[in-house]
């Protein structure tokens, strides 16, 4: 019996070995169309499926004046766990959708959807003419897609694109966090859109036992960016949703030193990681005819400050964010002026915050 | 012995040989999987940083007695932080398109001026604060550390793209083990008729 016992294993061993890359060959995968995707209620229908709820963050990423729509699916009876507030971890099955116009017109609809304990699938799909179907649009993306303005074109961006700022290892769902989804809604966050009924809300998600542990906190006090000035608000709540995906204290990008992203976690500093990373630092790249003398955010000195100069670039060597825009967002650059041309006594007030974190 | 039991044990001992084989191969793919700092990968990221012509731009050439030659004193620490280099000279119309300093680590073009990075591990100024993550990150996308601005011409990134992470690892860890050296290399200059 001994050989026998033996070739099993070995056999086992064997076919176990080669059978992992064949069970890895059949993990889930995007659907051709975008109507397989479950987004809607039925096939030729585009009615959304009850079950897609609809959400809408208080600080929107700019993407180049787009009008956008977003919907989450939460898979019955497995609630998203914010054990750690900066990190939700949402359970398998959970999906996402964001739909993207301009003027008035569907170019594209993206698709993220859980499909392990680990994994994600990312993907675009491209609206026809008709606007009746999108359709699944390769690895590589899909350039120039669409006209925004000026001559300036819309283009999908590639998987590796999508990955570049939703693996930034705090978690790959960007705009559908406790900040983001407030009930204590910043009135002067920059291009919101308004609450529509029936929208996803931190409260509600408590109230329907969406969340665990059931932190009916969150309802009754709802998280809001810490800030004396609705400037400093608005302002950090804009860096955290726009470049807060990329600089923050876990991504690859943490060697920087730079934390642009606003944290809730009771651990975290009464200083914003934005003021303690970016004010009187010189950072990697300087504005251009003021080296000596620029850095990230100088206070009092926005022409100085090479955290606007980059916001306002769309210039491929200087731009930010680097990706996922090609029209600058006047509106931001004007806040985040405001804000740094701010008086030295609130510069100052702020300063006083961070000193003892 | 039966015969029956011949064929078992000869279908174990092609099984074990096979498994063997497989663990094998898979053992010979870890040692070259990117432990920086080991000596195989180190001997093999300077085997490849040769063949595929870093040294052509982040190592400064210099006039020798016998014409243009590395200045290996500075072996890959990129363009040399004292040379500030004039604006670029205005080509005429036509199909020349790009300008090249001496030293072959200042590069104008239609993108402005990109200038060759420092290699060595200093902190400041070079790869020193990088991780191996980022360093395979930059090469697979071609954008800086992964998620930054696009790499410049002349950097051939869409070649090294092709490149294993084994190899990819293995050019950081030799690019880990040379001396550091302090040399900041100017940021890359917009072109001067950019209206953005």
């Amino acid at each position: 019996m001994t050989p026998n016992w033996l070739l099993a294993g070995a056999l086992l061993a064997l076919f176990g070995a080669t059978g992992f890359s064949q069970v890895r060959a059949l993990a889930p995968v995007a659907p051709r169309l975008l109507s397989e995707s479950g987004l809607y209620a039925g096939k030729g229908t585009r009615v959304v499926d009850r079950r897609n709820r609809a959400f809408a963050p208080q600080y929107p990423l700019w993407s180049d004046g787009a009008a956008k729509r977003r919907w989450v699916r939460l898979p019955e009876g497995a609630p998203i766990d914010i054990n750690n507030l900066d990190r939700w971890d949402f359970p398998v099955d959970t999906r996402f959708w964001k739909e993207f116009a301009f003027d008035g017109h569907k170019v594209e609809t993206r698709f993220l959807w859980k499909v392990s304990d680990h994994g994600w699938v990312f993907a675009s799909y491209a609206w026809n003419d008709e606007q009746t179907e999108a359709t699944l649009v390769p690895d590589s993306g899909l350039p120039d897609a669409a006209a925004i303005t000026d001559g300036k074109r819309h283009s999908i961006p590639s998987v590796m694109e999508c990955r570049a700022c939703h693996d930034s290892a705090r978690t790959e769902v960007l705009g559908f966090n406790a900040l983001q989804l407030s009930d204590d809604r910043d009135p002067n966050a920059l291009h919101a859109e308004a609450l529509a009924p029936g929208m996803v809300t931190l409260r509600t998600l408590v109230a329907e036992g969406l969340v665990s542990p059931r932190r009916t906190g969150l309802a009754s006090t709802p998280p809001r960016i810490a800030a004396t000035a609705p400037d400093t608000r608005a302002a950090l709540g804009y860096l955290s949703a726009n470049c807060g995906n990329c600089h923050n204290r876990e991504s690859s990008l943490a060697s920087l030193g730079l934390s642009l992203t606003y944290e809730l976690n009771p651990s975290a500093s009464t200083c914003a990681p934005a003021l303690a990373t970016a004010i009187n630092r010189r950072g990697h790249w300087v504005v251009p005819a003021h080296p000596e003398t620029s850095r990230i955010i100088n206070p009092g000195r926005p022409e100085l400050s090479s955290l606007i100069a980059r916001v306002r670039s769309r210039r491929p060597l200087s731009q930010m964010p680097p990706i996922g825009t090609v029209v600058p967002d006047h509106k931001a650059v004007e806040l985040l002026t405001r804000w740094v041309a701010a008086p030295p006594e609130e510069w100052m007030q702020l300063a006083a915050r961070c000193a003892g974190s | 012995m039966k015969k029956t039991d011949l064929v078992v044990s000869s279908l174990v001992i092609a099984a074990a040989v096979i498994l063997t084989s497989v663990l094998a191969v898979a053992s010979v793919g870890a040692t070259a999987t990117g432990q920086s700092g080991s000596s195989a990968s180190i001997t093999r990221g300077k085997y490849l940083v040769e063949v595929m012509g870093c040294h052509d731009c982040h190592t400064p050439w210099k006039l020798g007695p016998k014409g243009p030659e590395l200045d290996m004193s500075r072996a890959l620490s990129g363009h040399p932080e004292e040379l500030t280099m004039p604006a670029a000279p205005a080509l005429p119309p036509g199909p020349w398109m790009m300008s090249a300093a001496a030293t072959m680590t200042a590069w104008s073009g239609p993108w402005g001026v990109s200038y060759t990075m420092n290699l060595t591990p200093d902190k400041e100024t070079g790869l020193g604060d990088w991780t191996l993550e980022q360093f395979i990150a930059t090469m697979k996308t071609g954008r800086d550390r992964g998620k930054g601005r696009a790499l410049l011409p002349p950097m051939p990134y869409f070649n090294l793209a092709k490149l294993s992470d084994e190899d990819i690892a293995s050019l950081f860890a030799y690019l880990q083990s040379l001396p550091p050296m302090r040399n900041r290399v100017p940021q890359p200059v917009d072109p001067p008729d950019s209206s953005q």
